[in-house]
């Protein structure tokens, strides 16, 4: 493995998405964890780009940081006017040991895996394998039965929700 | 071009700059024209004071022809002059505001309104414009749309305030109801254009009318999925851009100023520069998508030339004009547009939150949808039977489409209201009197 | 980008999972805790994106000669990011009604209280 201009690129985005990520986990606010977690989903989706899956990509935006992240935002703040002192955590011993745990995973699964994959830097697949055509062929092919599964789920979510939060139907 | 295509980073930083510095330099512009023509629509006067120049009678520096003269520039100066008292004003920052969240709202509000056209082309001109001219163009204009609401959000959540966190909330519930309109109105256009680059969208424009009608370009307008469409898109977007009468985020009879009311000077002016600058961006795009992008007239001037030889001289100089003056076309249709954005804002009364949930979930989002399921009826049996068969199949979809809406839709409004007439009696005043 | 070994998508994809895995046990606040899922979806979603591009075993079913890319072994990853990403609008919809249902009744979202289920 050699440093690479592009790797040195791709260090510093990936740093930034690093530490949005421990942002989330590390503030007291939750309004302050929810814009850590969007700003990780945004970088994310300039990370999918750099990978060609364009299509991807703008969907990590249009479906996480605009929709997903909102309505979190919007219970946070639902929450924050009925009782703003509720989203604050309190002390837990639970916290070193769930760090420590943490650094082990990390250790553990980093030191087993990602050896292997060192060798690995030139991509196989095709430029254009990301494009909406490709995309929306594979799904409408290959994968028509989950894709109507999904929609059928997500049918379902959209039902479940509004039970869940109308008071009276 | 072989120029900027050996230095791709420069090219990038033209692009981008001549993405942005434009839009830019049309806010100024376009606030003393909305406050003109609002003025000249209320029968008022406007702003007509700043920019005028009297010259001195006794002065010897001015030469004796313009000796006690007096120009006036229509108050063009004004947008200047509100700057510059924006600019002096004190910047309050509150006591107990999230101070971090405060200072960077107004910056999240202007960005997407910068970003979003990033794949809009201001003419034919290859390597110079769009900034980006990326396959998923159309679903950029529909991501970073989506983004518009964190500065909203924020900035009510922000500034520690009831009425700017209940115009937060507003904002962004009505932000995501017509992201969701504005998206299926553009996937019929996509659909129908089979592609989701801006620049192939004002591309098959150029085409035949309808496909048949010689000499007259495609405007997707003058189609009839592209007129429903585009009326969708227009709704929408003079509701993403929080601007009468959806302006219910900063209803000032409500909610003071909404989202912003607790910020002031500059701040105040980057949340009204990017609204501004998200209504120019925001015509860009509909007359991308809908009328034709940066072509001028709806008349494909190489195919009239070729009808009628006669007219070659007249239609090749349209040809050139057409080409050269491509931006001054965009910018032109935008500013109509415009136009209709202050018409709405003179004429129409705010809508009340229950209707604009409704118009939107209950009314564009449906309509939109089976918009685009007539679009794809059509376009399926267009190609499998013949281009005839696509027209009655469109026909008869939209006559269902008719229906679907009439079922669908009634805005929540109880019509037998109108035409019920009530008696409203006067309870201290006794009958004698009244 | 050329020249980024896989192994940088994939410790960036691991790095996120654990902060996910840490986030789920140490906080206490059911949404950041929703949060924190989220975030390990996204490192998954990456995983599965990264794997996508490099293929660095031989792909099967590809023929790219005229120009048509299908089959699973090409598309598969970036097929099942679509599927999560559905997966997660639907549970978070559903997760945040169940969040804001459970404040409403009980006035209260802290994670450990909630042990009515508890035998």
């Amino acid at each position: 493995m050699q440093i690479t201009p592009e790797l040195m690129l791709f260090g510093g985005i990936a740093s930034v998405a690093a530490a949005a990520a421990v942002g989330v986990v590390a503030f007291n606010n939750a309004v302050r964890s929810a814009l850590c977690l969007v700003l990780n989903f945004f970088i994310l989706a300039f990370i999918y780009f750099t990978l060609n899956a364009e299509m991807l990509g703008i969907m990590q935006i249009v479906v996480y940081t605009g929709a997903i992240m909102v309505l979190f935002l919007f219970v946070i703040m639902l929450l924050n006017l009925g009782a703003p002192q509720m989203l604050r955590d309190r002390d837990d011993p639970k916290t070193f040991a769930g760090i420590a745990l943490g650094v082990v995973l990390f250790a553990l699964l980093g030191s087993q895996l990602l050896p292997a994959f060192l060798a690995v830097t030139q991509p196989g697949a095709p430029k254009d394998f990301g494009a909406p055509q490709n995309l929306g062929r594979v799904l409408f092919t290959n994968y028509v039965i989950p894709f109507e599964a999904v929609s059928v789920l997500l049918l379902v979510g959209v039902v479940g929700s509004i039970l869940l939060a109308k008071r009276k139907i | 071009m072989t120029w900027l295509e050996a230095n791709p980073v420069l090219a990038a930083i033209i692009r981008v700059a001549l993405w942005v510095f434009p839009v830019l330099l049309a806010v100024p512009p376009m606030i003393w024209y909305e406050r003109r023509l609002l003025s000249w629509m209320q029968d008022r006067i406007g702003p007509n004071r700043t920019g005028n120049i009297t010259f001195s009678r006794s002065s010897r520096w001015v030469p004796g022809f313009l000796k006690g003269k007096k120009f006036g520039l229509k108050g063009v100066v004004q947008p200047l002059a509100d700057g510059l008292k924006l600019i002096i004003k004190e910047d309050i920052t509150p006591g107990s505001v999230d101070r971090f969240i405060y200072l960077v709202a107004p910056a999240l509000a202007l960005f997407p309104s910068f970003a979003l056209g990033a794949t809009i082309p201001w003419g034919p001109f290859k390597g110079l414009t769009p900034v980006a001219d990326v396959n998923i163009g159309v679903l950029w204009i529909l991501a970073i749309s989506s983004l518009g609401v964190y500065g909203v959000v924020l900035s009510g959540y922000a500034s520690n305030n009831k009425y700017s966190l209940l115009g937060g909330l507003r904002s962004s519930a009505q932000l995501i109801s017509y992201e969701l309109g504005m998206s299926m109105a553009l996937a019929a256009i996509c659909l129908a254009t089979g592609s989701l680059k801006p620049t192939d969208i004002v591309e098959a424009q150029t085409g035949p009318l309808w496909g048949v009608v010689p000499g007259l370009a495609n405007w997707n307008l003058f189609t009839p999925y592209g007129f429903v469409a585009g009326i969708i898109f227009f709704v929408c977007m003079v509701a993403e851009t929080n601007r009468a009468p959806f302006d219910l985020p900063e209803a000032e009879n409500e909610l003071v100023a909404g989202y912003h009311t607790e910020y002031s000077s500059m701040r105040f002016a980057v949340f009204f520069m990017g609204e501004y600058a998200a209504m120019f961006v925001y015509s860009l795009i509909f007359s991308t998508v809908f009328l034709g992008g940066y072509h001028a007239l709806p008349i494909d001037w190489q195919s009239l030339g070729e009808i009628a030889p006669g007219l070659s001289w007249v239609t090749h100089a349209m040809q050139n004009v057409d080409f050269w003056l491509s931006p001054v076309w965009l910018v032109g249709k935008a500013f109509a547009l415009v136009t209709v954005y202050v018409w709405l804002r003179a004429t129409l009364p705010r809508l009340r939150y229950d209707q604009l949930m409704s118009l939107g979930w209950k009314s564009l989002l449906p309509l939109a949808t089976i918009n685009t399921m007539v679009v794809a009826l059509w376009m399926v049996v267009s190609r499998v039977y013949s281009p005839i068969a696509g027209v009655v199949a469109g026909l008869f979809g939209f006559g269902i489409l008719y229906l679907l809406y009439r079922a669908l839709n009634n805005l929540g409004i109880d019509r037998s209201k109108f035409l019920t007439s009530r008696e409203i009696d006067l309870v201290d005043v006794p009958r004698s009197v009244a | 980008m050329n020249g980024v070994p896989l192994a940088a998508y994939l410790a960036l994809g691991l790095f996120m999972f654990t902060t996910g895995v840490v986030g789920v046990i140490i906080r206490r606040n059911p949404i950041v805790i929703f949060m924190c899922v989220e975030l390990m979806l996204n490192a998954v979603n990456l995983t599965f994106l990264s794997f996508a591009r490099y293929q660095f075993a031989a792909p099967v079913g590809l023929s790219e000669a005229n120009g048509d890319i299908r089959g699973q072994a090409v598309m598969g990853g970036q097929a099942m990011v679509v599927f999560v990403m559905a997966v997660a609008a639907a549970e978070v919809a559903v997760g945040l009604g169940i969040i804001m249902a459970i404040f409403r009744l009980r006035k209260e979202i802290d994670i450990d209280d909630m042990n009515l289920l508890r035998g």
